[in-house]
């Protein structure tokens, strides 16, 4: 913490104006400036209001200084949620200095200068190692059945002796021996061997993992081999496992000039082979980076929208991973087919494909718990480089990328095809992502098992997942019902392209601050949560009856749910504020469904005075504007 | 001419049908006057399909050797295939489905045939005039009159007999303004603003001409209009260009010099072929079986039509600008004033207006501002995307309104009484129906073929209980706000509900609709006990 502490230059600056610019918010306020170890905090100047933001260093993605105009100094903070503020200093020194500060606080090079290594609030052992023991990964191995007389847990990568980056503690078909499994890794790219990711119970075929074989033109391996055939034996009766790389074949087949490369279907018996075609890192993160563009574009025309839209790539490239997971859902519970999944190092796109066929496979990874259990197990004991991609430590650029993202947006993409089968809402996902940006948490921390381990997390920071569980009511929806058909069994989604839309709650903020449009499912879940506590009250009273018999009872009606909004919480679009804070924090409003656009409709934006004399520049005046003094109005102006 | 005389083969056996989200089944087709019908005789079942003649848009015929397949296209975008053995039992069925299907004489439609026996031609028709919306708003009466200048349809055809003009305007003028307006439709009222008694009145353009021509009546009764205030808007669904183009063939605009207190605003919007090409584009985008997203976001983008719907929405948004906010009142038009005119009128209406909201109150809406208004259902509705005749007066302007609305339901899922199966159930109504509500272009033609007390009434019939449960919105809340809804490109989206409604994604939102039907219900038998 006091390392942090010296890096700030100028702790307070006093009238600064600023602009969630990412919000649609128009009209800029003007307060005070503080910067501390953790976050940089602006609290408005208006005495009825006194609005806190808090925005987290480490979410702060990039910093641009745009030229100064008379009325001050400008620096933008762009955040790894998407959101994007405007500060407007009056000197600009006090800019330069935030500038420079925030360039360094925005950055740790160190994971113990990370908010949650190095904030640790009323320090409780029991409550931290509690929190830790949230998710339990053999429970949901046992809950799958395994190990069994199929799968068995192997000793082989104790103490990570044969993966690094693997978890201490894998399952591999019966049949492979430790030999097997030993050459196996040494035959795969840093030693990621086939693994157990899923084992569907109907079918007894599985989901199994692993990185690029290091087969080069001609290589081959007799124990690799062996262990692809203990895949399949592992699946009684199947003739036959898909190796399903999800690479380009170009990408693949370039891969084996490096001496690495895909199996050959001559060396490996009863495989059968195929590509998906999911882009690389580096394609992602340059696709992202356009869809954003598209997110803030300012007025644009449905045209111009959807130009940005097609040329982002961003649809098709979540389409790919979709159809990676239906792929692997459909081999494994229409033809009882086990599925070998791999990439080149089997950590980005393997774990995208291999969690979204759970995703479909298992109904309980469709809920709340099973979700977070799905991230522990695919992505975080899997080794997926979360510091890494998502630049929790100031390091190569190239190195990040959309990963988690992607694998989001699939399962809301899949949500909004079967609004019934999730017991989680689009806040949730939004939150996790949040979470995997902010470090507020260790959960997130490090690049895989061992370095988590070696950094002793459990000892120094709590999990993610307690929280958020805490937070369940919130993130449930209120369609959610497990008995419906829609919710069980294997889902079957359409992938053809018009069922893939924009995923506005992450991309665009514009929603968040405005006033909340009408929310069918805040309403419903008020309704639920009332139905719920009347029959309750019911149940009550008729046991009152039952005891007092003679009685009348005098039914009381309890005050309607519909609209009042008090009952919805306070929605934070930020990683949650530290909790020693007291106070208004967060920088959202409460999220309040009743007000309509036009209380907060700006006072007439001045339509063009010689509409008469000039017509076609008073039509271009007015048609650029998307009426109804939208977000698109007016270039927010810092003035 | 008999139905029977273009009905060669009437019954077929042994037919097997496809249609989208069923499987296959064999039974017996057969051919009325002006139904298909198809009945399942599959062990165990004892499904049929009945299928107005009226709602195909096209068929195609197939016959490679000695059996035939049609498929046949709706109006309501369905696509069904029919494998009918024997050749010339295909053709005589394909020839039938081609005649019958488009028949010209209005009289000899369904609706003049369609008798249910829970329904009496003797119940009420129709669900607003302008003489009940005079009625019911009693502050219109200090400065607005009711007009039964048109009580023969002489004045103005497209109009009905009785309309809302100034008071101060007596019959003779409004008949020499009606002169100056193309049409005849001289400017009426449709929409008194309560919060500040501000109005929306609709017209056509006026005839200036290439010579400026004026009419003193004309600027007299605008003037009218606006005695108290300082000035009114007159918002023109054509581009300045256009306006200028229409000077040529004798049509015009409003001057500045001759209609000094009124504004013009241009908002350009897409009618008549456009917007029929653009919907044939996106329905043919729909239909693109490839699995390449880029292709579809292509496709979606060159058939223009969220375009249409933004500019459609932003229009109306401009319009309750001026009235709402700016507190003006205003006038609308473009060339007739039967297409644009109409849907920015009854957008504005639906946004600023709450009792327009309501399932009654949007039907009411309906029925005033496009059967009583004019609006030339026939012409514009007699094809929609499958068609491969030519284009003549086709255009879905209807179609696009109801796409807006449903856009406004999905922006503000609340506040409007009525449910996106209404939306759906219109769209199916307006181009195939066993009711009379959508025949003929304007009230005149409807009366003179008696439509009123021939045929039923299509609004009424929706408002019958167990329907107007069904359509009716189960998470409604009054509320007496404004609601602009935002036109963003990312706040549009696709009406799949209509436009991918053969598909099995569809299947699923309605799933959760009703889903959401069943848990508010049992919230009010909860709440209430």
């Amino acid at each position: 913490m006091l390392v942090m502490m010296e890096h700030i230059r100028t702790p307070k600056v006093e009238n600064v104006r600023l602009l969630e610019r990412s919000s649609g918010q128009r009209t800029a306020a003007v307060g005070t400036l503080y910067l501390s170890a953790t976050h940089t905090i602006f609290v408005e100047n208006n005495p009825e209001t006194r609005r806190e933001t808090w925005v987290l260093h480490s979410m702060v993605c990039c910093m641009e200084r745009p030229p100064a105009t008379p009325t001050g100094s400008p620096l933008v903070l762009r955040c790894k949620d998407f959101r994007v503020f405007q500060l407007l200093f009056p000197l600009e020194r006090d800019c330069l200095e935030v500038h420079a500060s925030l360039s360094r606080l925005s950055r740790p090079v160190r994971y113990s200068e990370l908010y949650c290594l190095s904030f640790n609030p009323n320090a409780n052992k029991e409550e931290r190692e509690e929190s830790w023991s949230f998710i339990d990964l053999k429970a949901d191995y046992r809950r799958m059945g395994v190990p069994n007389n199929l799968w068995v847990a192997t000793a082989a990568n104790s103490e990570y002796r044969v993966c690094d980056t693997y978890p201490a503690e894998l399952f591999v078909p019966k049949s492979a021996t430790p030999a097997v499994v030993v050459g196996s890794a040494r035959f795969r790219s840093r030693g990621r061997f086939p693994a157990l990711s899923y084992f569907h119970q109907d079918t007894l075929a599985a989901v199994c993992r692993c990185s690029q074989p290091l087969s080069g033109f001609s290589g081959r391996c007799q124990e690799d081999e062996l262990m692809l055939q203990a895949v399949m034996k592992a699946n009684p009766g199947s003739e036959f496992i898909y190796v399903v790389d999800t690479r380009p074949k170009l990408n693949a087949m370039a891969n084996r000039a490096a001496g690495k490369g895909y199996e050959s279907e001559d060396h490996y018996s009863n495989i059968r082979l195929l590509f998906i075609g999911i882009e690389n890192i580096h394609v992602m993160r340059s696709s992202q980076q356009k869809i954003l563009d598209v997110g803030e574009m300012r007025a644009p025309s449905v045209t111009d929208f959807l130009w940005g839209l097609e040329s982002s790539g961003w649809l098709k490239h979540i389409k790919a991973v979709l159809d990676a997971g239906v792929f692997i859902a459909k081999a494994v519970a229409d033809e009882g087919v086990s599925v070998l999944v791999h990439c080149s190092d089997g950590w980005d796109r393997t774990a995208q494909a291999c969690s979204v066929a759970s995703i479909l496979l298992d109904p309980f990874y469709r809920t709340i718990r099973g979700f977070m259990v799905l991230i522990e197990r695919d992505w975080v004991s899997f080794g997926h480089k979360f510091s890494h991609r998502y630049a929790h430590l100031d390091g190569d650029p190239k190195e990040v990328s959309p990963v988690l993202d992607q694998f989001l947006e699939c399962v809301w993409q899949l949500s909004e095809q079967f609004p019934c089968a999730f017991q989680f809402n689009e806040r949730f996902l939004v939150a996790v992502h949040s979470h995997v940006y902010s470090c507020q948490y260790g959960t997130f921390l490090g690049n895989s098992e061992k370095e988590r381990r070696d950094m002793r997390l459990r000892e120094r920071s709590y999990s993610v997942w307690p929280q958020l569980w805490s937070e369940r009511s919130r993130f449930s929806n209120p369609l959610y019902k497990a008995e419906l058909s829609q919710s069980q069994g294997v889902l079957r989604p359409n992938t053809s392209p018009y069922c893939f839309k924009m995923w506005k709650g992450l991309y665009s903020h514009l929603d968040k601050a405005t006033p909340p449009r009408q929310s069918p499912a805040d309403f419903l879940s008020a309704v639920r949560e009332e139905s719920q506590q009347l029959e309750e009250e019911l149940t009550n009273q008729q046991e009152r009856l039952a005891a007092l018999t003679g009685e009348p009872i005098r039914w009381e009606k309890t005050a309607a749910a519909r609209g009042s909004s008090s009952r919805l919480p306070v929605t934070y679009s930020g990683p949650d504020p530290p909790t020693h804070c007291s106070g208004p924090i967060g920088s959202s409003e409460p999220a309040n469904q009743r007000a309509q656009r036009l209380d907060s409709a700006p006072s007439g934006s001045p339509r063009s005075p010689d509409v008469e004399d000039d017509l076609e520049s008073g039509v271009a005046d007015l048609s650029s504007r998307s009426s109804c003094g939208g977000e698109d109005s007016k270039d927010p102006e810092l003035d | 001419m008999e139905f029977s005389d273009h009905i060669k083969t009437a019954n077929v056996e042994d037919v097997v049908l496809r249609q989208p989200l069923h499987p296959p089944s064999r039974g017996t087709l057969c051919v009325t006057g002006h139904h298909l019908l198809f009945s399942d005789r599959e062990e165990g079942s004892s499904r049929q399909v009945l299928l107005l003649l009226r709602n195909i848009d096209a068929i195609e015929k197939r016959t490679p050797g000695s059996s035939g397949t049609i498929t046949i296209k709706c109006k309501d975008l369905r696509v069904l295939q029919l494998d009918i053995p024997g050749m010339e039992q295909c053709l005589n069925i394909a020839q039938s489905i081609e005649t019958l299907s488009c028949l010209d004489n209005v009289s000899e439609m369904y609706p003049f045939f369609y008798r249910p026996n829970d329904l009496s031609l003797r119940e009420q028709w129709g669900l607003s005039t302008p003489e009940k919306h005079y009625t019911q708003i009693k502050e219109l009466h200090r400065k607005w009159r009711l007009s039964s200048v048109n009580k023969t349809y002489s004045v103005c055809p497209s109009y009905p007999p009785v309309v809302i003009v100034p008071k101060g305007i007596d019959d003779e003028t409004l008949k020499k303004v009606a002169k100056f307006r193309q049409g005849g439709r001289f400017p009426v009222l449709c929409y008194y603003h309560r919060k500040n008694g501000m109005v929306i009145m609709r017209s056509s353009q006026p005839l200036t001409g290439a010579n400026k021509k004026r009419c003193k009546e004309d600027e007299l009764l605008l003037q009218v209009v606006i005695e108290d205030s300082d000035k009114g808007f007159i918002i023109d669904t054509r581009s300045g260009q256009q306006v200028q183009q229409a000077r040529m063939t004798g049509g015009g605009f409003e001057s500045k010099s001759c209609y000094s207190h009124w504004k013009r605003l241009h908002k350009q919007m897409e009618r008549g072929k456009a917007l029929q090409e653009s919907l044939i584009k996106l329905v043919e985008a729909c239909g693109d079986e490839s699995h390449n997203v880029d292709r579809w976001l292509s496709k979606l983008e060159n058939s223009k039509w969220l375009s249409h719907v933004q500019t459609a929405l932003s229009a109306a948004g401009l319009l309750v600008e001026c009235v709402e906010r700016d507190g003006h009142s205003a006038l609308v038009h473009g060339y007739e004033g039967t297409d644009c005119t109409l849907l920015i009128c009854t957008l504005a209406q639906l946004i600023m207006d709450p009792s327009c909201r309501t399932l009654e109150g949007f039907l009411a809406l309906l029925d005033r501002e496009w059967l009583q208004a004019g609006h030339p259902f026939q012409q514009r509705c007699a094809h929609s995307a499958y068609s491969h005749a030519r284009l003549q007066q086709e255009s879905p302007i209807f179609l696009l309104l109801l796409d807006c609305v449903w856009q406004l339901w999905r922006q503000f899922p609340l506040a409007l009484g009525f449910s996106e199966t209404l939306l759906l159930r219109l769209a199916n109504e307006v181009y195939a129906s066993d009711y009379g509500t959508f025949l003929c272009n304007n009230d005149q033609e409807r009366c003179a073929l008696e439509v009123k007390d021939r045929t039923h009434c299509l609004f009424q019939a929706l408002l019958r209980p167990p329907e107007r449960d069904y359509y009716s919105n189960p998470l409604y809340e009054p509320n007496e706000l404004a609601i602009w809804p935002s036109v963003h490109p990312q706040s549009l989206q696709l009406w799949r509900g209509f436009f991918l409604r053969w598909t099995q994604q569809a299947r699923h939102l309605e799933a959760v609709q009703e889903e959401i039907r069943s848990m508010v219900i049992e919230w009010h038998r909860v709440t209430q006990r």
